[in-house]
């Protein structure tokens, strides 16, 4: 497993770097663009020549396809169509972008998608398409093409589609319907000449172009009609019917190709009431209406999903795909996602457009005294709903980071409903009847008609009074006595407890409001018609394969982790004698870091013995003791308790009670504690908890922390921790480290008696003098390998000599080489060592006392200490 | 002497006796206090400081709303301790559980009890996660406990909005936030476990653990990774805020639990391969 991990790592790396690569790499084909100048004949006369610089993506791996004109916003050029060209390109379409004229290389004036120059330009376009060999032609002359565009793009789109009739399916996005209703709105419904001058956008529209002139590139008669609209604040008729001509509105009824209208709730340019005109101007196609977060004011543009959406549009409609399901679709923000602290978006989707007015309709009561608020003079300072740049907050809005005081003290009154009991959920325009009274002295500044500006706008009241607007949109109105007022079309939720909050203010910076000072008397005189459209479902969104995918893996993974681990079960092996209480066969043990521990090791310990396992430092007794443990695996061979092949948790282990290697307690527990539960984990018998500790001889001791305790006392608690429940066969590793003498003595006695019961003992010691006097066999082992085994009488028994205690040696020596029978002598404190062969240990010490020698002791020489060095020797 | 003493294998280490084995350890109680001892500092900090207002935007949503009331002050006191106080208790009651024993040395003799090795990974598995979730629910419960006491029961105010949620919506959704913390957790136990199955020491295991869970989240702040970051384990730790919305958003907390369930098993699984095999040499 060690050695399979970094495998494993390596192999997780590889994959994760292929990824990686390939997304780096990102397996897509090469677009073959080739930039080209077309050149078109235009005007009203068709008489102006200029050139457009296009851009034409061959669709790739398909041969003749159907083809997409892809329109740029105002102010852009080809270029920024670029990257949607070439998506559109890889996914079967011949695409022709092109800078439209008076932007970027083409020539000509910004004539505001006028049918007499912009229209004119696309016919061109198509006939361009319809000579190219890898567009498919529905008839000659004929290319099967559809046309998207945002904005300026979006408003040629639906141009086209009107005049031209070979154009086959088209997407604009975040356009207008009517230019003049967008430059001029008015929320009573009595259209631009009654309207509100949207002076912020109408400026940054038509002066963006203006460099060295005020007019830039822009068509003189247009520069010069905003000119003195915008100076005046006021639309004149010629204005209106200049921008209508540019409309949608001018053609509606005449558009009969599929469409799809993608409008943003965060714009304040083209709000959603343009989409729904254009939406009505289609005649006997499908059409479907989205409604997606972006917009002209900013907010989350939700690229990917405008792109599928086009894309899945053209691809009904031009290669016959599939249908795309509903005819509306609104987005909505769902919440905030904790981990990428983003709004989530939320696709809700009906069958049919409803309109502003929705399906259904519910009523809610305002209330509110009828309410003086001043217009100040100049119109300034301006209340602030929405600004062209100021899309971050309206992107933001209904998440509570509003804290901009929109509305200027004073110039505003508030109608509020009660706290809702249920939330409410408005899509489409909300409708209200309000009254304004004014002294009559204020108008339109330097207009004619004597009536009061006023901006009406949604907000959302929390439970505790804060306030923030449901949409950063205002719909402004020319009003004196009552009127119908269609309030910005949105879609948002009031939630429970909240109030719904109707503003009508004097100033708005977005708009031209009247210069001169002014007091209204305002007050509704209805409650609020709330349009909704139950049918909107949102489908849950789907959560990634892995959600349930990964611990599906997980499980199988883990299966598998858990069964493949290497097998240790000791081999079968003869049925052995469960009498036996240790019998070790052929053990081998090495350890990862080559280490050989054990080697072959074999032998058997019968019951009722005492048995030593003697060797020096690093011999292998402990890593024997543990495997007999269970706690390490053999390599080969293997060891039987009782007949019983010992293995990791084997049930034969709780016949055995073992010490090895120094005590392990828990260091906070008492040593009875310690005892106890052990016992108690250990899943066995009786403990003889009293003899045990009796055993230990440890006191009052036994109720302090073992961490209080000296290592000799540790060592006899782990002594008495082995003799629990009085196992069978008790293996003690060293056992008389750290006690002193006398409790030597008694350990020894202890144990010769625990075994004289029928038990085995085993010990392991490197200490020859214990082994001698404690046990009854022993099993010697050097270097992993069994050297000698027997009873200690046998390994380290009498071999004839004796010691002779002496104090003259030298003398002894003598005598001692004269005597027959010996095979030699030698120094040996105390006194000599005799080799005897034949000859009688009491003749030998007859014969040195006869010689004069005195004599102390003769003591049989069986040290086991010699016999040990012999067996060990040879090989060190 | 009876041929076999009544030696049972599943009547080794019984849960109780490893929980007070567990219990009676200073760490444990030490790691107690401390989270209990959170909510109270937290309060005593906003009684010194006065209450964050929420005028600065750069504030958290959850901060300048805490002391609206007690549920609001469990949701910030859970808020500031999940990202490291939590993971450091879980890391520590798992990480230490097997590694600690080593360290003592009492696990050679578990193990020759015998305690089978699956069985006492197991046991001490469940004892571990228990009083790892006993740590991580017991600091929004003392958070509740010290938020009435100091500022009150109110009904839960959002961070987002002026919304304010009816009580029994609120105490479900407190419910879900607890239940979601404690299944985000899993991955920091499994991953503290199988450290402390690989080592013998417990500091090795729980710094080990905790230093992973940094190590992840610094990846996570690395936004070049894109979605890659959704698959790091410590990613979707915070997503139970998803709770604190007007609107309850699941896909989060649904992506992290599948996340942290799916980390945790293989992790688990690893820990007990690991120790099922190795040579206990402790």
């Amino acid at each position: 497993m060690k050695r399979r991990r970094p495998a494993l790592i390596a192999g997780a790396v590889a994959v994760l770097a292929a990824g990686v690569t390939w997304a780096a790499v990102g397996g897509e084909p090469r677009v073959s663009a080739t930039e080209q100048r077309i050149p078109v004949v235009d005007g009203p006369k068709n008489d102006q020549h200029i050139t457009l610089d296009t851009t034409f993506f061959k669709p790739v791996h398909t041969g003749r396809a159907p083809a997409v004109l892809l329109a740029h916003g105002f102010g852009g050029t080809k270029d920024d169509t670029r990257a949607d060209a070439e998506r559109l390109a890889r996914h079967g379409y011949a695409v022709l972008t092109w800078s439209a004229r008076g932007f970027g290389q083409s020539g000509g004036d910004i004539t505001l998608d006028s049918p007499d120059y912009d229209v004119k330009d696309v016919r061109q376009l198509v006939d361009w398409l319809a000579r190219r060999p890898e567009v498919r032609l529905d008839g000659p002359g004929d290319p099967r093409v559809g046309i998207a565009g945002q904005s300026y793009g979006g408003a040629i789109s639906l141009m086209a589609a009107a005049y031209d009739r070979r154009i086959d399916a088209i997407a604009p996005q975040i356009t207008w319907y009517d230019l003049a209703d967008s430059l001029f709105p008015d929320a009573t419904g009595k259209g631009a000449a009654n309207g509100v001058f949207k002076k912020m956008w109408a400026g940054i529209f038509f002066t963006s172009g203006a460099s060295s002139t005020a007019c830039g590139r822009f068509l003189p008669s247009l520069c010069a009609m905003y000119q003195k609209v915008a100076e005046t604040g006021q639309p004149t008729p010629n204005a209106i019917a200049t921008l209508r001509r540019s409309s949608p509105s001018s053609v509606a009824g005449r558009i009969h190709v599929p469409t799809l209208l993608v409008q943003g709730q965060a714009d304040s340019l083209f709000p959603l009431d343009q989409a729904d005109g254009n939406a009505r101007a289609i005649a006997g196609a499908p059409v479907k209406v989205v409604w997606f977060q972006g917009g002209h004011d900013g907010g989350d543009p939700e690229s990917s999903r405008v792109r599928g959406l086009v894309t899945g549009w053209f691809d009904r409609y031009l290669k016959g795909g599939p249908p795309a399901p509903g005819g509306f679709t609104v987005t909505r923000a769902g919440g905030v996602d904790s981990s990428t602290q983003r709004v989530t978006v939320n696709a809700a989707s009906a069958a049919r457009y409803p309109g502003l007015s929705g399906t259904t309709r519910r009523t809610i009561p305002l209330t509110g005294d009828e309410q003086t608020i001043q217009n100040p003079a100049g119109g300034s300072p301006a209340s602030i709903s929405a600004l062209p740049g100021l899309g971050a907050l309206s992107g933001l809005s209904g998440f509570g980071t509003g804290g901009t005081d929109v509305d200027m003290p004073g110039q505003s009154a508030r109608f509020d409903s009660e706290p809702l009991s249920a939330p409410v959920q408005l899509t489409g325009a909300a409708r209200v009847r309000i009254r304004v009274r004014g002294p009559g002295v204020a108008g339109r500044g330097q207009g004619g008609e004597n009536q009061p500006t006023l901006f009406a706008k949604v907000y959302d009241v929390g439970p505790g009074g804060q306030a923030t607007p449901a949409r950063r949109l205002a719909a402004p109105l020319h009003v004196n006595g009552t009127a119908d007022v269609a309030l910005p079309a949105m879609d948002y939720r009031f939630d429970q407890g909240h109030r719904i909050r109707l503003v009508l203010s004097t100033t708005d910076m977005g708009f031209a409001s009247p210069a001169r000072p002014a007091s209204y008397r305002v007050s509704v005189d209805s409650p609020l018609t709330v349009p909704a459209d139950p049918a909107l479902r949102t489908p849950p969104t789907p959560l990634p394969w892995w959600v349930w995918g990964f611990p599906m893996i997980a499980v199988l993974a883990a299966i598998v982790i858990v069964a493949t681990a290497r097998s240790r079960r000791a081999r079968g092996g003869d049925p052995a004698n469960p009498a036996t209480p240790l019998e070790i066969s052929g053990l081998t043990k090495r350890y990862k870091n080559g280490h050989l521990a054990v080697d072959d090791l074999s032998f058997r310990v019968e019951r009722g013995k005492v048995c030593g396992l003697l060797g020096p430092n690093g011999a292998g007794k402990t890593t024997t003791l543990r495997m007999l443990m269970g706690l390490i695996h053999p390599d080969s061979g293997e060891i039987r308790i009782f007949g019983e092949p010992v293995r990791p948790g084997a049930a034969v282990l709780s016949r055995l009670g073992s010490f090895v290697e120094g005590p392990g307690f828990l260091p906070h527990l008492s040593g009875r504690d310690n005892l106890e539960l052990y016992w108690k984990a250990a899943g066995r018998g009786e403990a003889h908890m009293e003899d045990a500790l009796k055993i230990a001889g440890l006191g009052d001791a036994v109720r302090r922390p073992v961490r209080t305790y000296s290592q000799g006392m540790r060592q006899r608690l782990a002594i008495a921790q082995a003799m629990l429940g009085l196992p069978d066969l008790l293996v003690l590793d060293e056992p008389t480290n750290g006690l002193d003498p006398p409790q030597i003595a008694e350990m020894r006695e202890v144990l010769v008696r625990y075994a004289a019961e029928g038990r085995t003992v085993i010990i392991s010691s490197h200490l020859l003098a214990e082994v001698e006097q404690t046990c009854t066999e022993v099993v010697v082992m050097h270097r992993g390998r069994l050297v000698a085994a027997g009873p200690v009488s046998e390994i380290a028994g009498h071999d004839g000599s004796v010691v002779i205690g002496t104090a003259e040696v030298d003398h002894a020596l003598g005598v001692l080489k004269a005597l027959a029978g010996i095979d030699g002598a030698e120094p040996y404190a105390p006194g000599v060592l005799v080799r005897i062969n034949g000859s009688a240990p009491a003749t030998v010490v007859a014969s040195l006392v006869a010689a004069g020698v005195p004599v102390d002791r003769v003591t049989p020489h069986r040290r086991l200490e010699d016999a040990f060095l012999a067996l060990i020797g040879e090989e060190s | 002497m009876s041929e076999r003493p009544s030696y049972n294998p599943r009547k080794t280490l019984p849960l109780r006796v490893e929980a007070v084995r567990q219990l009676r350890r200073h760490r444990t109680w030490i790691a107690f206090a401390v989270l209990l001892l959170l909510p109270w500092v937290l309060a005593g900090a906003f009684k010194i400081g006065g209450s964050p207002s929420g005028n600065d935007a750069n504030t958290p949503g959850l901060v300048t709303v805490a002391t609206a009331g007690a549920l609001n002050f469990t949701a910030f006191t859970l808020f500031v301790s999940a990202g490291f106080l939590l993971v450091v208790a879980v890391a520590l009651f798992c990480g230490d559980t097997v590694a600690s024993e080593a360290g003592w040395a009492s696990l050679r003799y578990l193990l020759a009890a015998p305690v089978p090795r699956t069985r006492l990974l197991r046991q001490k598995l469940i004892v571990a996660m228990s009083f790892a979730a006993l740590a991580v629910v017991s600091v929004p419960a003392m958070a509740m406990i010290t938020g009435i006491y100091v500022f009150g029961w109110a009904r839960l105010r959002l961070p987002a909005g002026d919304t304010t949620l009816p009580n029994g919506t609120a105490l479900t959704r407190m419910l879900i936030i607890v239940g979601y913390a404690l299944v985000s957790q899993l991955v920091v136990a499994a991953l503290a476990f199988l450290l402390s199955v690989t080592t013998d020491s417990p500091l090795g295991a729980v710094g080990g653990a905790v230093g992973l869970v940094i190590l992840s989240n610094i990846i996570d702040a690395v936004t070049a990774l894109g979605h890659w970051r959704e698959f790091l384990p410590t990613h979707w730790l915070f997503a139970w805020t998803d709770a604190l919305q007007p609107q309850l958003v699941w896909t989060g907390m649904i992506k992290g639990s599948a996340l942290s369930a799916s980390y945790a098993v293989v992790l688990l699984a690893l820990a007990v391969r690991r120790f099922r095999t190795k040579d206990v040499v402790s």
